[in-house]
C-alpha cells in the first residue's frame, strides 16, 4: 500500500492490520515515534493523522490509506512545530526522553486548535500521554512558553 | 602513539592515569576510578586496555568515555560540567559518550560495571576532576615549553593555553599531540571552589536536543542490517507450557522461526507485529508446576502473622522491657506494601548477534556486567567475547541492573538458535509488568512505648520481606555478617534519625516464587514509609506537633535536622491553609543525602491530591542545580504515583496487571506544583537520583492522617476510600 509519511510518499509491503507504529518503526525505520504499552494507554505512539493525533499503536494501516501521516521526525516542517520543539529545550524538560515525542505531538496538535491554552486545557490534551520520569511541570511550562502564555 | 603514566593519589585511594597521543593527533588521558577492593584488577586495566578517557583532539573537541549510562538523571551533563571546568575546556566543546563493557569502566566501588545506588557523579567526582586536571597540566606545560616561560606564568583558560606577560595564546588543538607524550602530573593541582566555572551552575541538558527532536537512540530503536524481531511466549512463573500451535504461529505472515527457548516460545519474525501476531496464534496451554494457587493476598495474611514472631535481630539497643514497663502508652502500627513494577516507559529489550567469534549486544542497561556474564553464560563463550553497546534508556528505575541479566539472557537463548542474525528480542508492555522483578511485598509490625512526656522509651520494628542479594554474587556488599540481615530490609530503621530509647529490630528474610529487584531507593521505599508514618503516629497519640515532635527527637542528626527545617520553613509549616486541606512531612537520609518534604493534601472522590510540595536537599556540593531539582522532582512524581495506586498482584500464580490500564500511574492533572531548596553544604557531591522518592509517600500518608485521622495501614493509598 501507499504510506504518506512527513510528505514523502512510500509504497510499504505489509499486513493491512500492522498498526502503523510497527511500519513507521520496522519497515520505514522512522524510530522516533515510540512503542510504551500497545493499547493507546501511554501516548508514546503519538503521530498526527490528518493533522489529528492518534495513537498508532492502535491504528491499522487499512485506516491510514490515502490519509497524511506526520511523525515527530517531520513535524518541524511547520512553524509550530519548529516553536514547540524549541520551547521543549529551553525548558530542558526531557529527562529519559522517550515519552517525549508522544509528548510533543499532543502538544503541536492542541496548539494548532487552542493557541493559548490554560491549564485546564493542557491537562485534557496531554494527560493521556504517561511520563514515568515526572516531567510533567516542564511539559506544562514548555506549553504555555510555546503559546507565548 | 606514545605513553607515559603516573599513579597520583585521589581521597586516600590508588587512582591510575595514563596519557596516550592516537595517531599524533589527540591527546588522551586515561584513567582508572580508585577502586576500593579491586585495585589489582584496575592496576591491570591501566597498564593495557582502554580505559575510562577523557579524549581532546587536534579540533579541540573534548570528548569524555564513561562507565555510566544515562537513563534520563542527567549524569552525561553533571560529568561534563565537572570535566570541562577542571579542564578549561569550552562548554559547547565537549561531548560524554558511553564507555564499552570493560573491566576498566567498572564503578569505584564494586567490581562491576554498573549505574546505579545514585553514586554515578557522587562516585566519580574525585577522579574525574583529578585526570581532567592531568591534562589541563600537560597542555601548560607543553605550551610553556615552547614559550620557554615557567609554567607558572600560563593559565589555562576556556580551550586555550594564555601568557598573559607576553599576550601569547595556544589552543588546545594544536597543543595535543606533543602534551600527550609529556609525563602525566602525579600531584595535579585541582581548581580551588572560587574558580569553578561550571561547577554548581544551572546548565543545559547535553542530550535535550536530540530528544526533543525524536532523534536518540534507544535500545529499541537499533536497526542492524538483516535485523529480524522476536517476541517470547512465557508462562507464568513457576509453570510451563504443555503444547502450543506451532504451526499456527508459523502461518502467520512474517513469521521465520517459532522454537523453544527454556523460558517459553520463541516467535521470530521480519517485524515486531509478524512476533507479535505469531506469539498470539501460539495459544498455549497452561500448567503450573509448584505453589499453584499462589496469591498475594495470601502470602501477606502469612507476612502479618510472621511480623508477631521474633525474627534475625537487625539491632538491639537498650532495654525494651524495661521501657515498656515504664511507659504510660502504646502505640501500635501495621503497614503492608506490595509488590511493584518499575514499569519504565521503554519496555525491556536488546539487540543480539551470536556469532563463531562471540556474542555482539546492543541495549540499553545500568548492568553491562550482569549482562556480559548472562549473555556468556547462555552462548558458552567468555564474559570478555561479549561485547555491548550501550545505548540511552526510556528509563531505568533500578529494572535495567537485573543481577541475573534476565532480559540478555533471554536475548541470547533467542538469538543463538538463529547465528549470525541480529535479533531484537522486544518486550510487550504485557510481559513488561507480568514477567518482572519487583520491589518485594513487604510488612512492617511496630510498636513504641511512650514515657509521660510522649517521647518513645522504646521502640521495636518488626520487617517480613524477601531479601534481595542474599544468595547471589553481592551478598557479600549488602548482607550484614553479624546479623544475617541484608540491608535493604532495615535501612533507615537500623539507623533511625531519631532518639528512640531502647530499639529493637527485627527482620524476616522470606522465600516467595515472586521474583524482587531494587526499585528506585530500594528498602527506603517501604522501611523508611513505615517509620515516617509511625513518628507521626507517636506525634498524634502524644498530642504534640509532627514537626516539632520529630525535631525534639533529632538531637544525634544534625544534618536530617537542618534539611527538615529549611523544608518546614520553606512550606509554611503552621500556617492557616484553605478548608479541605492538610499538611504532612516526612525526612528521610538515604544514599548520603537527605531529603525533607512538607505534601500540602485534600481529598477528591475520596483520594488524597496533592497540590504543592516543597523539598529540601542536603547532598553535599551541587554540581548542577537545574539537575538536582528535575531528579528530586522526578524521585516525588516517581514515590508518589506508586503510592497513590500501583500496586502488582497475584491470584493463582498470575499477575493481575497486564498493562498501563491496570498498572495506573501519576498522569499530568495530577502532578504536584514542586519546590526544591538545597541546604547549603560544600561537602563532597551525595546521591540524587534516589533519595527524593522515599518521603513523599509517607508525607501525603501524614497528610491523610492529619485530615482524616485514619492512619495508612495498606499501600497503595487507593486501597481504601478516605474521608
Amino acid at each position: 500500500m501507499k504510506l504518506e509519511v512527513n510528505g514523502i510518499m512510500h509504497e510499504v509491503a505489509a499486513p493491512l492490520d500492522m498498526p502503523l507504529l510497527w511500519a513507521l518503526r520496522d519497515v520505514l525505520n522512522l524510530t522516533g515515534t515510540k512503542f510504551g504499552c500497545g493499547m493507546a494507554q501511554c501516548g508514546a505512539c503519538t503521530v498526527h493523522l490528518d493533522g489529528v493525533p492518534v495513537r498508532s499503536c492502535i491504528t491499522p494501516l487499512a485506516a491510514v490509506a490515502g490519509r497524511p501521516v506526520t511523525t515527530i521526525e517531520g513535524i518541524a516542517a511547520t512553524e509550530l512545530g519548529q516553536r514547540v520543539q524549541a520551547a521543549w529545550i529551553a525548558e530542558d524538560v526531557p529527562q529519559c526522553g522517550y515519552c517525549q515525542s508522544g509528548q510533543i505531538m499532543s502538544a503541536v496538535a492542541l496548539l494548532r486548535e487552542h493557541p493559548q491554552p490554560d491549564d485546564a486545557a493542557i491537562d485534557t490534551a496531554l494527560d493521556g500521554n504517561l511520563c514515568r520520569c515526572g516531567t510533567y511541570n516542564r511539559i506544562r511550562r514548555a506549553v504555555h512558553r510555546a503559546a507565548g502564555t | 602513539m606514545s605513553e607515559s603514566s603516573a599513579t597520583p593519589m585521589a581521597t586516600g585511594r590508588r587512582q591510575f592515569l595514563k596519557a596516550t597521543t592516537l595517531a599524533g593527533s589527540a591527546l588522551v588521558v586515561s584513567f582508572t576510578l580508585p577502586g576500593r577492593a579491586f585495585a589489582a584488577q584496575t592496576t591491570a586495566a591501566a597498564g593495557g586496555d582502554l580505559s575510562a578517557l577523557i579524549e581532546i583532539t587536534a579540533d579541540g573537541l573534548v570528548t569524555l568515555t564513561f562507565g555510566k549510562s544515562e537513563m534520563g538523571q542527567g549524569i552525561h551533563t553533571g560529568l561534563a560540567q565537572i570535566m570541562a571546568d577542571e579542564l578549561e575546556a569550552p562548554w559547547a566543546a565537549v561531548r560524554v559518550q558511553h564507555g564499552p563493557a570493560k573491566p576498566a569502566f567498572n564503578d569505584p566501588n564494586f567490581p562491576m560495571m554498573i549505574t546505579g545506588g545514585s553514586m554515578s557523579l557522587s562516585g566519580s567526582f574525585t577522579a574525574l576532576r583529578t585526570a581532567a586536571a592531568a591534562a589541563r597540566e600537560m597542555l601548560v606545560t607543553e605550551a610553556a615549553a615552547r614559550w620557554g616561560v615557567p609554567a607558572s606564568e600560563c593559565l589555562a583558560e576556556q580551550g586555550k593555553v594564555l601568557h598573559a606577560a607576553t599576550h601569547r595564546e595556544y589552543l588546545y588543538g594544536a597543543l595535543v599531540a606533543a602534551a600527550g607524550q609529556r609525563a602525566v602530573p602525579t600531584t595535579p593541582t585541582l581548581k580551588p571552589r572560587s574558580a569553578w566555572r561550571y561547577i554548581g551552575q544551572p546548565l543545559p541538558r547535553v542530550d535535550s536536543a536530540a530528544k526533543s527532536r525524536g532523534q536518540t537512540v534507544y535500545g529499541l530503536d537499533v536497526r542492524r542490517p538483516g535485523q529480524q524481531f522476536a517476541m517470547v511466549a512465557r508462562p507464568p512463573r513457576g509453570g510451563h507450557f504443555s503444547a502450543a500451535h506451532y504451526d499456527a504461529a508459523r502461518a502467520v505472515a512474517g513469521v521465520t522461526a517459532v522454537f523453544d527457548v527454556p523460558q517459553g516460545i520463541a516467535v521470530v519474525g521480519t517485524t515486531t507485529w509478524a512476533a507479535k501476531q505469531g506469539r498470539a496464534a501460539l495459544e498455549p496451554t497452561v500448567v503450573i508446576d509448584q505453589d499453584a494457587g499462589f496469591s498475594t493476598a495470601a502470602l501477606a495474611k502469612t507476612y502479618a502473622e510472621l511480623a508477631r514472631t521474633p525474627g534475625l535481630v537487625a539491632r538491639a539497643d537498650g532495654d525494651l522491657a524495661a521501657a515498656a514497663a515504664k511507659a504510660t502508652q502504646r502505640v501500635e502500627a501495621d503497614y503492608a506494601f506490595p509488590y511493584l513494577a518499575h514499569a519504565p516507559m521503554e519496555p525491556l529489550n536488546c539487540v543480539a548477534l551470536v556469532s563463531k567469534t562471540g556474542v555482539q549486544l546492543w541495549l540499553g542497561t545500568q548492568g553491562q556486567s550482569f549482562d556480559q556474564m548472562a549473555a556468556a553464560r547462555v552462548a558458552g563463550v567468555r564474559p570478555d567475547q561479549v561485547t555491548i553497546e550501550t545505548c540511552m534508556m526510556g528509563g531505568g528505575f533500578g529494572r535495567r541492573a537485573n543481577l541475573f541479566g534476565d532480559n540478555v539472557a533471554l536475548a541470547v537463548e533467542v538469538a543463538k538458535r538463529q547465528p549470525d542474525t541480529p535479533v531484537q528480542l522486544v518486550w510487550s508492555r504485557e510481559d513488561d509488568l507480568m514477567d518482572g522483578y519487583y520491589r518485594p511485598q513487604a510488612h512492617h509490625h511496630v510498636v513504641a512505648h511512650l514515657g509521660a512526656d510522649g517521647f518513645p522509651l522504646g521502640w521495636q520494628h518488626t520487617v517480613v520481606a524477601q531479601p534481595l542479594v542474599t544468595g547471589t554474587m553481592l551478598e557479600s556488599a549488602m548482607l550484614n555478617p553479624k546479623t544475617g540481615v541484608e540491608s535493604t530490609l532495615v535501612e533507615g530503621i537500623t539507623d533511625l534519625p531519631y532518639v528512640v530509647g531502647a530499639l529493637q529490630v527485627h527482620a524476616h528474610q522470606t522465600k516467595a516464587k515472586v521474583p524482587v529487584q531494587w526499585w528506585r531507593s530500594v528498602g527506603h521505599t517501604h522501611t523508611s514509609f513505615a517509620v515516617e508514618c509511625f513518628i507521626d503516629e507517636c506525634a498524634h497519640a502524644a498530642g504534640q506537633d509532627p514537626l516539632a515532635y520529630r525535631l525534639a527527637l533529632m538531637q544525634n542528626a544534625p544534618r536530617e535536622r537542618q534539611t527538615l527545617e529549611l523544608a518546614a520553613a520553606k512550606a509554611g509549616w503552621g500556617s492557616p491553609l484553605p478548608k479541605g486541606r492538610a499538611r504532612g512531612v516526612a525526612v528521610v537520609a538515604s544514599f548520603g543525602s537527605v531529603v525533607a518534604q512538607v505534601a500540602e493534601v485534600s481529598l477528591v472522590d475520596g483520594q488524597p491530591r496533592v497540590h504543592r510540595v516543597v523539598a529540601a536537599i542536603h547532598c553535599g556540593t551541587v554540581v548542577n542545580p537545574q539537575l538536582v531539582e528535575q531528579q528530586v522532582q522526578s524521585a516525588i512524581a516517581y514515590g508518589l504515583s506508586a503510592a497513590l495506586r500501583e500496586e502488582i498482584t497475584l491470584a493463582a500464580d498470575v499477575v493481575e496487571q497486564s498493562n498501563l490500564h491496570a498498572y495506573r500511574s501519576l498522569r499530568l492533572h495530577e502532578m504536584p506544583i514542586i519546590e526544591v531548596h538545597f541546604v547549603p553544604s560544600d561537602a563532597p557531591p551525595t546521591g540524587v537520583g534516589e533519595p527524593g522518592t522515599p518521603p513523599i509517600g509517607p508525607a501525603v500518608a501524614n497528610a491523610l492522617l492529619a485530615l482524616t485521622g485514619k492512619p495508612v495501614r495498606q499501600l497503595p493509598f487507593s486501597r481504601q476510600r478516605w474521608s
